[in-house]
């Protein structure tokens, strides 16, 4: 895919979140949508897999450790193959496969079960330790975190020791979207200077506009590239991006309906801005 | 002669040697990875005192020190099985399950992954280091879990057969382990199998269930309760869940009377296990013995048993309490 069809996917899996999280009436909107084009990034153009395979044993492993912005994971699978796209508007419901947080067990597909913060770096390690203990150096373990998942003590334990381990084929990539449930990262509980923390833990890191196709692919590119530490992407990213009542606003991270998850009126909306490129054009069903 | 599975006369005289049971672990890691590849083993910063070191020294490849970390142990432990290695993963039972309970709950067991957590220094036999480091509630904590298999070895014989049995299981599991030096009164003939009860006395008055530790406490309070003619019936339960209700029910519905020992909190523990049990099946009143809602102190495991009421001495006293 182009760079400019990747960006018209991302934009379509925008659409699918609306759907989805206006459907299910709960829900988390403005991490999945600033995580747009990273997962879009991933599963159309990084990861080596293979949708109809999904134990394929050379397969890319992908972990979404801040577990509740899987909406976006599942838009991006269905997507790319994994499953039907009618499937989605099944989130969050009775004898659904798209549990409200993901579950491997019920899933093919997801790597790991999610939702518990802090907990997705340590199992990237533990898979990257038994990649490396096989001898398959052609596979990575990309894990996505959340930035408020960042005040876990977990994720810096595991931090720790991928860099003792020299875990070069983990790719970890944290939305800083500035934004956690119960206010900005920076008020709740200050990160900075994030890159000199992770810079000191011991790995490579890479700061980027995580809503840039190109430097989302560009990043995980080098990451790959550097054998010297593990890599650290800090993708920053607008939360809710692509509707511009959502954007930046941290009361849309998640809640009862209409209190961060779209009502209706929202969702129609939210969708009119992403179907129009914010009024730029006009949309295809209007 | 009346040890049935036991498959031992020693009792007559007395004669154990003894070790720590977490010794028997570090054994039966060593066969298990010497038999299959795929063993692999996980420390924070205690593989000798959990007796992971031969393991370690052997397999230097296999082994993962993730340092004072235990919420990093039992996640690297998952994300190890993932890719289809076997992990031990071994702690202080106060730390793992203790600590990192919700990482064993989510990525180990909601998350199937088959992750063997190790805890050492469970229960008062972990003498000086005092209250916090005696782990009476890990019990509780694992046997709630769905998918988990938990296992309280006997002695350090048993505990290798376990560990060696947990390798090809396909269940997560939580393994108990004691520090200081117990009786070895299993044999290398002694059957063992995950999920089974074992009735290691016959007897009519009054059916003993123990787990760990206490399973030699209340064979020996039997045999001396034998010399006033009680006859004890003495079940050990290694594996407390899943729970063998068969071998539980069986010895219950002859004997009418039941005593539970465990060297933890009677709260939620085995006795509890045993209590839902009999109210599901056949209600009958429970005595169970362990430590009342209380934490443990310094002192040595002979000091503590005393006090915590848990000796061969306090168990026959219940015995003709209840008779």
């Amino acid at each position: 895919m182009t760079i400019t069809e990747l960006e018209q996917q991302a934009t379509q899996i925008r659409q699918d979140i609306i759907k989805m999280l206006e459907h299910a009436k709960s829900g988390h909107s403005a991490g999945p949508m600033g995580l747009a084009d990273i997962f879009t990034a991933l599963y159309f153009d990084i990861l080596k897999h293979d949708p109809n395979k999904p134990d394929w044993d050379e397969r890319d492993l992908l972990l979404l450790s801040n577990g509740h912005c899987v909406p976006v994971q599942y838009a991006s699978m269905a997507r790319s193959g994994y499953f039907d796209v009618k499937e989605l508007m099944t989130l969050r419901q009775f004898g659904s496969r798209l549990q409200g947080h993901p579950e491997r067990i019920k899933l093919p597909g997801l790597e790991t079960t999610s939702g518990p913060l802090g907990c997705g770096l340590s199992q990237a390690a533990g898979m990257a330790l038994a990649m490396r203990m096989n001898q398959q150096l052609h596979r990575w373990v990309y894990v996505v975190m959340g930035d408020g998942e960042l005040n876990e003590g977990n994720v810096w334990e595991a931090a720790m020791l991928a860099a003792k381990y020299n875990l070069n084929n983990i790719i970890a990539i944290i939305d800083r979207n500035n934004i956690q449930i119960d206010g900005p990262t920076e008020k709740v509980m200050p990160l900075e200077d994030l890159s000199a923390k992770w810079d000191a833990f011991g790995w490579h890191v890479i700061d980027i506009d995580g809503n840039n196709m190109e430097q989302i692919i560009d990043a995980c590119a080098m990451g790959r590239a550097i054998v010297e530490k593990p890599t650290l992407i800090i993708a920053h990213t607008v939360p809710g991006k692509g509707v511009d009542f959502m954007e930046y606003d941290y009361h849309w991270h998640g809640g009862a309906p209409g209190v961060g998850v779209p009502d209706h009126k929202q969702a129609v909306k939210a969708l009119h801005e992403l179907r129009t490129l914010k009024g730029k054009i006009r949309g295809e069903h209007e | 002669m009346n040890n049935i599975n036991l498959i031992t006369d020693n009792f007559l005289n007395h004669k154990f040697d003894t070790e720590a049971i977490k010794k028997g672990f570090g054994k039966g890691l060593l066969a298990a990875g010497q038999q299959n590849d795929q063993v692999v083993a996980a420390c924070a910063d205690l593989t000798g005192s959990t007796a992971m070191n031969m393991f370690a020294e052997e397999f230097p490849d296999r082994f993962v020190e993730v340092g004072v970390a235990e919420q990093n142990l039992v996640t690297v432990g998952s994300g190890l099985a993932a890719m289809g290695k076997i992990p031990f993963v071994s702690s202080y039972a106060a730390f793992s399950p203790g600590r990192n309970w919700e990482q064993i709950r989510t990525t180990i067991c909601l998350n199937e992954q088959v992750v063997h957590v190790v805890g050492s220094h469970a229960g008062l036999y972990t003498g000086a280091d005092g209250a916090t480091h005696q782990m009476l509630e890990d019990i509780a904590l694992t046997r709630v879990l769905p998918n988990m298999v938990v296992i309280a070895p006997a002695d350090s014989i048993q505990a290798q057969k376990a560990t060696i049995a947990l390798a090809s299981h396909d269940s997560p599991s939580y393994l108990r382990l004691t520090r200081e030096p117990t009786a070895v009164f299993t044999t290398d003939k002694t059957p063992f199998e995950i999920g089974k009860a074992y009735v290691y006395r016959e007897g009519t008055d009054i059916t003993i269930i123990a787990t760990g530790t206490m399973t030699y406490n209340a064979l020996v309070a039997a045999e001396n309760l034998a010399k006033d003619n009680i006859s004890v019936e003495v079940v050990h339960l290694p594996t407390i869940k899943p729970l063998d209700s068969e071998t539980v029910l069986r010895s219950v519905r002859k004997t009418k009377k039941v005593i539970t020992v465990e060297e933890g909190q009677i709260s939620a523990g085995m006795g509890s296990a045993i209590c839902e049990l009999l109210a599901d099946e056949d209600p009958l009143p429970v005595h169970r013995m362990g430590v009342q809602d209380k934490f443990g102190q310094s002192g040595s495991p002979d000091d503590l048993l005393e006090h915590y009421g848990l000796t061969p001495k306090h168990i026959a006293l219940k015995v003709h309490q209840i008779l």
